[in-house]
């Protein structure tokens, strides 16, 4: 009997005859060893039951790993932001605490659980639909403001081998599906057939026309210094020198455009919670708001990576090749971008929102055009 | 974008207490504003009506619980009047203590709460932990945080105690550095300057058409303070200044009330020198009749949100016939349509912070 051991069914075959990655993809490998584990012992105990049948050998062949591999390093590279955005929630009310002198998180070991039992609250709430709102509106605005921003935490590489795919216009679709969300924001606002939320709604808006414009300015900046929208490429091209150094005034305004993007303060408009209640999120009650927060997060830590991938070198440590754990860098690199952002939140109040037009409009769009002459100096005088 | 009527209230963020503005909103511009207050009202003069004059001190205490050392202070200032007693020097520089403190808490209450009303929730925090040393300090001398429930007519419930002296300096001197760690977050943050100038202006003659008192008056230049003007407790034997600022807008009034805590601490010092030169042995407070002669009497205060007056009908029993109540927010609210009008909605919670509202003295 060939397959009587189970050691016979879990055989480490080579992830890279696949037809989806030519180049080496970690969480792709651990599904593709995750599903040899898994679907080697399935195989062998459906063929313990009936011995000798098709479907064993099919469950572990080549083919079928690949593909389904796939399905599991989705669920890897998920649960891998998920974490990410957790330790970023700890991060900042560990962060917070200390700065405003109080108690931070408590739960669990240095406080870290407190998110899932602040999760466990919300997922315990009533699940409440106002019966004057626009049922369709009120609920695919909200899906489609937490699904992009989870779609785009996951499509940010943590370095060059791990990645959901390596694509042309990576950046690009990134910045596409970023600006989504404070579009939607508008609709959920009207579709809440809710006062305060209809201003938070259009103050989304407003919000969104100041400084959309300069971020896409300066994103333009570093796409013409790395040639190439590709995210590999960008952070490549900074091997000699980080764009920051070049481009520190698109560093200032890219970031200043980021926390207005992820809605944090001083620029947290929306949902300003002293005159508009909660904003836009009015309506939003239990487990629909509780996404909304984790939301919002992942829209912070995709604002800090962008900032990482287009000005700090990305994954990469300075003044040396030597890169063990690219992803670790990566992630430290976020945390410390992170970490000023909530200090910023710590040291300032909201703006007003004719202030942040008159920011966006007469401070932060001739910065960035300042920026893309520099780079077009630059390039004219062959620098870079 | 249509006009249309925003009720802000009772339940909202802004309000920090139970009232309601009723903004006329055109896109974010306000164009007109109608306060709707009423949703505490206790029923607590005709209350008063029925009780002996020493039990409604506790209730004075619950008029408001950032001030409630002063309402009781005026309602005991109201009934000596009435009785003509003349206190003791020990007793009148422990309730300009005892107020001075219970003015820099309220104030700090206050400053609390602009901090979440811009949206910095580091000043709301920094601001209460400064507080909790003068409520220290209030259980220190009367055994409670907020409901005091310290003076009585005719003096004080007790003495200080031998160490209130050393802690109450220790924590002012403390607060005099600490306090500037607030002022620089709001004074050197360039979002909350430009957040609070220019915003609810008003005018001297406004703010005198409208009967303002307390700092939002002294926020548009009107040099008046009760303390210093019609002094009570032996405030003409301190040295100490008014705190008045000429602009008028909500930036002035916060200015105001900074200037106003840092001026309380030099009362609190003074206040305890003198304290020290008496001899310990002076009586804290006079045996006082039980029945109070019949008229009508009036005594008033500078509260910290304004100037709290009291008005006692007696009839020569013991209790009062009528006791009212002139609550400085009370008037003050009523500004509330003329400050806000024609800003945005984002500075209703700037302006109104500079207010310092309290719903329990302006209900009753």
């Amino acid at each position: 009997m060939p397959y009587d051991s189970i050691l016979n069914w879990i055989v480490f075959k080579d992830p890279m005859v696949n037809p989806f990655y030519n180049v080496y993809n970690l969480p792709y490998d651990i599904g593709f060893k995750l599903w040899e584990i898994l679907g080697g012992a399935i195989a062998w105990l459906i063929n313990l039951i009936f011995p000798g049948n098709g479907a064993s050998k099919f469950l572990v062949s080549q083919e079928v790993t690949g593909i389904l591999a796939l399905v599991l390093m989705v669920v890897v590279i998920f649960a891998v932001a998920f974490v990410i955005n957790l330790t970023m929630i700890w991060e900042e009310r560990k962060v917070l605490g200390r700065m405003m002198d109080r108690r931070a998180t408590r739960v669990g070991p240095l406080g870290y659980l407190q998110n899932l039992a602040d999760g466990l609250k919300t997922f315990l709430k009533e699940n409440i639909t106002p019966s004057k709102a626009d049922k369709k509106g009120y609920m695919w605005a909200l899906s489609i403001v937490i699904g992009t921003s989870v779609l785009i935490a996951c499509m940010i590489p943590l370095s060059d081998r791990w990645f959901i795919a390596d694509y042309g216009a990576g950046l690009l679709i990134i910045f596409g599906l970023f600006a989504i969300a404070p579009f939607m924001i508008l609709v959920a606002g009207w579709a809440q057939n809710n006062k305060y939320a209809l201003l938070g709604g259009m103050r989304a808006a407003a919000q969104m026309i100041s400084y959309e414009v300069p971020m896409l300015i300066v994103f333009a900046s570093v796409t013409l210094m790395a040639k190439s929208f590709n995210i590999n490429d960008i952070v490549a091209a900074q091997v000699g020198m980080w764009f920051i150094v070049p481009q520190i005034l698109g560093f200032i305004v890219f970031m200043v455009a980021a926390v207005a993007e992820a809605e944090r303060i001083p620029f947290d408009l929306p949902e300003a919670e002293a005159e508009l209640v909660e904003g836009w999120q009015t309506e939003y009650s239990g487990m629909k708001w509780g996404l909304i927060m984790l939301g919002d997060y992942f829209r912070g830590y995709v604002a800090c990576a962008l900032g990482v991938i287009m000005f700090l070198g990305g994954w990469m440590i300075p003044f040396t090749s030597w890169n063990a754990i690219p992803e670790i860098v990566f992630l430290l690199k976020v945390f410390l971008i992170f970490f000023v952002f909530a200090w910023i939140r710590a040291a300032h109040a909201r703006v007003r929102t004719d202030q942040i037009l008159w920011l966006g409009w007469k401070v932060l769009l001739p910065l960035s055009v300042i920026n893309l002459l520099i780079v077009l100096a630059l390039k004219i005088g062959g620098m870079v | 974008m249509a006009e249309m009527w925003l009720t802000m209230g009772p339940q909202h963020p802004f309000s920090h207490g139970l009232w309601t503005l009723k903004v006329l909103a055109d896109g974010e511009i306000v164009k007109d504003a109608v306060p709707v207050i009423g949703y505490l009202h206790r029923g607590w003069e005709k209350e008063c009506e029925n009780r002996p004059y020493p039990l409604i001190i506790p209730m004075a205490d619950r008029l408001c619980y950032s001030a409630s050392m002063t309402w009781s202070h005026v309602y005991c200032k109201v009934v000596e009047e009435a009785l003509e007693i003349e206190l003791t020097d020990r007793t009148k520089y422990l309730r300009v203590v005892a107020d001075e403190i219970c003015r820099i808490q309220s104030h700090l209450m206050w400053l609390a709460a602009m901090g979440t009303d811009l949206g910095n929730l580091t000043v709301f925090l920094w601001a209460l932990r400064e507080r909790e040393f003068f409520l220290d300090l209030n259980v220190k001398l009367c055994g409670q945080r907020l409901t005091t429930n310290y003076p009585r007519i005719g003096g004080v419930r007790n003495d200080m105690p031998y160490y209130f002296e050393r802690d109450c300096l220790r924590v002012v001197k403390r607060f005099e550095k600490a306090i500037w760690n607030i002022i620089a977050m709001m004074d050197e943050s360039a979002i909350v300057v430009s957040r609070l100038k220019g915003v609810g202006v008003i005018s001297r003659k406004d703010a005198a058409n409208y009967g303002l008192t307390g700092p939002t008056m002294r926020g548009c230049g009107v040099d008046f303070d009760v303390r210093r003007d019609d002094p009570y407790c032996n405030y003409d034997q301190l040295d100490w200044e008014v705190a008045v600022c000429k602009e008028g807008d909500a930036y002035g009034r916060y200015r105001v009330r900074i200037e106003e805590m840092l001026q309380s601490c030099e009362i609190i010092k003074q206040a305890m020198e003198k304290l020290d030169k008496l001899p310990k042995t002076d009586p804290t407070r006079v045996k006082v009749p039980k029945n109070v002669p019949a008229g009508t009497h009036f005594a008033r205060l500078e509260d910290p949100r304004g100037e709290s007056l009291m008005y006692l009908i007696s009839d020569g029993s013991d209790r009062p016939y009528r006791l009212k109540v002139r609550s400085p927010i009370f008037v003050n609210v009523s500004a509330s349509k003329h400050l806000v009008d024609g800003v945005r909605i984002a500075d209703i919670p700037a302006i109104m912070g500079t207010i310092d509202m309290c719903l329990g003295e302006t209900d009753r």
